[in-house]
């Protein structure tokens, strides 16, 4: 019998070539020539700044750090080590004065809550700076955020366009590594920084290794779960990704729209995004 | 078959921007004449972009002299043959995806797609009616076959060409790139690639591949225009995901060549296929 685990092995040229060209051809199409990037210390960010310094140009790319109080430290040391290697332009603004009132209307113990106000007060700066540099919003989520649905909807997930949504984190730690993300960055466990001592992987219950050799094998080979069982995932691992998969699907598509027109807009009124350019 | 020059232009396109397209058409069907060719070949869609959707129905035209944008096409044809990709219109207010050759101020042949892929991330069915015949024409430098993306991942289309007389099979595509993963092309143009030798080997005729390039909403189509002998060996093949105008000498005797020494051709037996069709058109519910 052949093997019928899927690899998640990238080849790092090719995948640069592609999202570089991706970056610089879809911002051309929409009339720009610069980008924004929340740069928060992790791989994901590190990854997007690099591509778009490479595709754009160091000097059309503002690379923006949006420390909290509570953030870690080192992130904000990170992302500045990242802003050196690639030599974009950067601003730093701290979001904790911003999010202090409404905060404060907020249990401390209600961390969710709190990390949500956190990624959107993040998404409204990047947005206004979008504006203040003429440069669209490059997004940071990865494949395996967005399947899990790991990620703040008008939050971290908000963005003009994506050229790592495709990869899984897995993935993005290779091409990460390929394109010179610095050491420290690719080996931290990685973190939404929402609160002290958050993981990723402490919140989700599973690693990042684990869960995208699991997702290739459901996702892009179809694979049943049942199959994926008896290739020797844990069955509990397996349910509960299925279940992450199936519940958040919402938080990939646009708003729903109570159709009551003959033609509506997403639903049989379907123009591409880059339409006329 | 007499032997030419054949150009490959793998283009970037205007998503439903159809004066400006043209104008890159024109512009390379000059640039073409200028390195010698006879004949231009653009991939599928090319005067309107791929995924219009929609605006499929904004960019519909009735192939003709009388089309403003046809009649510049036709005009440039006098000193080059080109084959370009459009939608087209029918009287019955039907839309095709389609590709014709243009020669010496006249359309030679229209070919509208006959495969449309409505699945994955494809859309073609919903927004396009199927064409309805597979015939290979005669031209100035020969008899050739035009085929439009997935018409040519069905064997059966290569198939008629060939019996048809095809000795040079045009393929045109607008082919999203997928498939990426630890080797240094993506999957799709390795397919692709394949099916362009494979046919060429097993019909001992020339495949010329014309894909395009550039992104739309997030695809990527990445070029990798080529040209393969009736041996199977590739004789031109352009970059991948770089606007080329790919040239090819074509020689006809390398077909002569390649029956004699495979003599697939003489040996077919189409009555054979005609009778086993027949049999199985008739036993199996469709």
């Amino acid at each position: 019998m052949t093997d019928a685990s899927p690899s998640l092995e990238i080849h790092p040229d090719l995948a640069r070539r592609l999202l570089t060209d991706f970056l610089r051809t879809e911002i051309e199409r929409a009339g720009f020539s610069r980008a924004v990037v929340g740069v928060s210390g992790g791989v994901d960010s590190a990854l997007a700044c690099f591509l778009a310094a490479e595709a754009l140009g160091p000097k059309n790319v503002l690379a923006v750090r949006l420390p909290f109080a509570e953030s870690s430290a080192d992130s904000l040391e990170d992302a500045a080590e990242v802003i050196r290697r690639t030599g974009v332009a950067s601003h730093t603004f701290d979001i904790t004065p911003m999010a202090a009132p409404l905060l404060e209307t907020i249990p401390a113990k209600d961390r969710v809550r709190r990390g949500n106000v956190l990624a959107r007060l993040r998404m409204i700066v990047l947005y206004d700076q979008s504006a203040a540099f003429g440069g669209l919003v490059v997004g940071t989520g990865n494949k395996t955020e967005a399947l899990l649905g790991y990620t703040t909807l008008y939050g971290d997930s908000a963005c003009a366009l994506n050229p790592i949504g495709d990869l899984y984190k897995t993935q993005v730690r290779q091409l990460a590594a390929a394109m010179g993300v610095p050491e420290r960055i690719l080996r931290k466990a990685p973190s939404a920084d929402l609160w002290p001592g958050q993981t990723d992987e402490g919140e989700l219950g599973m690693t990042y290794d684990e869960v995208d050799r699991l997702l290739v094998r459901l996702i892009d080979d179809r694979q049943t779960p049942q199959a994926c069982i008896e290739a020797g995932f844990a069955p509990s691992l397996v349910r509960r990704t299925v279940e992450r998969i199936r519940k958040n699907q919402y938080k990939r598509l646009p708003p729903i729209i109570a159709k009551v027109s003959s033609r509506t807009p997403g639903t049989d009124f379907l123009y591409p995004r880059d339409w006329d350019t | 078959m007499r032997a030419f020059t054949l150009a490959l232009a793998q283009i970037q396109t205007t998503l439903g921007g159809t004066d400006a397209n043209l104008e890159t058409h024109l512009e390379v069907i000059a640039r073409a004449r200028r390195d010698g060719a006879d004949l231009v070949v653009f991939p599928e869609l090319s005067l309107t972009g791929y995924m219009l959707q929609d605006a499929a129905e904004d960019v519909a035209l009735v192939p003709s002299g009388e089309d403003p944008v046809f009649r510049r096409l036709l005009r440039a044809s006098r000193s080059v043959d080109c084959v370009v990709g459009f939608v087209e219109r029918d009287r019955r207010q039907q839309k095709y995806i389609a590709a014709a050759y243009l020669s010496r101020g006249e359309t030679v042949h229209i070919h509208r797609k006959a495969y449309l892929p409505t699945y994955g991330l494809f859309q073609d069915g919903r927004f396009f009616s199927p064409g309805g015949e597979i015939r290979a024409f005669d031209t100035r430098f020969g008899r050739f076959g035009l085929l439009v993306c997935e018409d040519f991942w069905h064997v059966s289309s290569p198939y008629l060409l060939w019996l048809d007389g095809a000795e040079l099979l045009l393929l045109t595509s607008a082919s999203p790139g997928r498939g990426l993963d630890g080797e240094g092309r993506l999957e799709t143009a390795r397919t692709v690639e394949r099916i362009a030798q494979t046919y060429a080997s097993l019909f001992t005729v020339f495949v010329a591949q014309t894909n395009r390039i550039g992104f739309e909403d997030g695809l990527c189509y990445w070029g990798g225009a080529g040209v393969v002998g009736p041996d199977g060996r590739w004789i031109a093949q352009g970059p991948d995901f770089e606007e080329s105008i790919v040239l090819a000498e074509i020689d006809p005797d390398s077909i002569r060549r390649a029956r004699l020494r495979l003599p697939l051709l003489r040996d077919e037996r189409p009555e054979l296929v005609a009778r086993t069709l027949d049999r199985i058109m008739k036993q199996v519910p469709r």
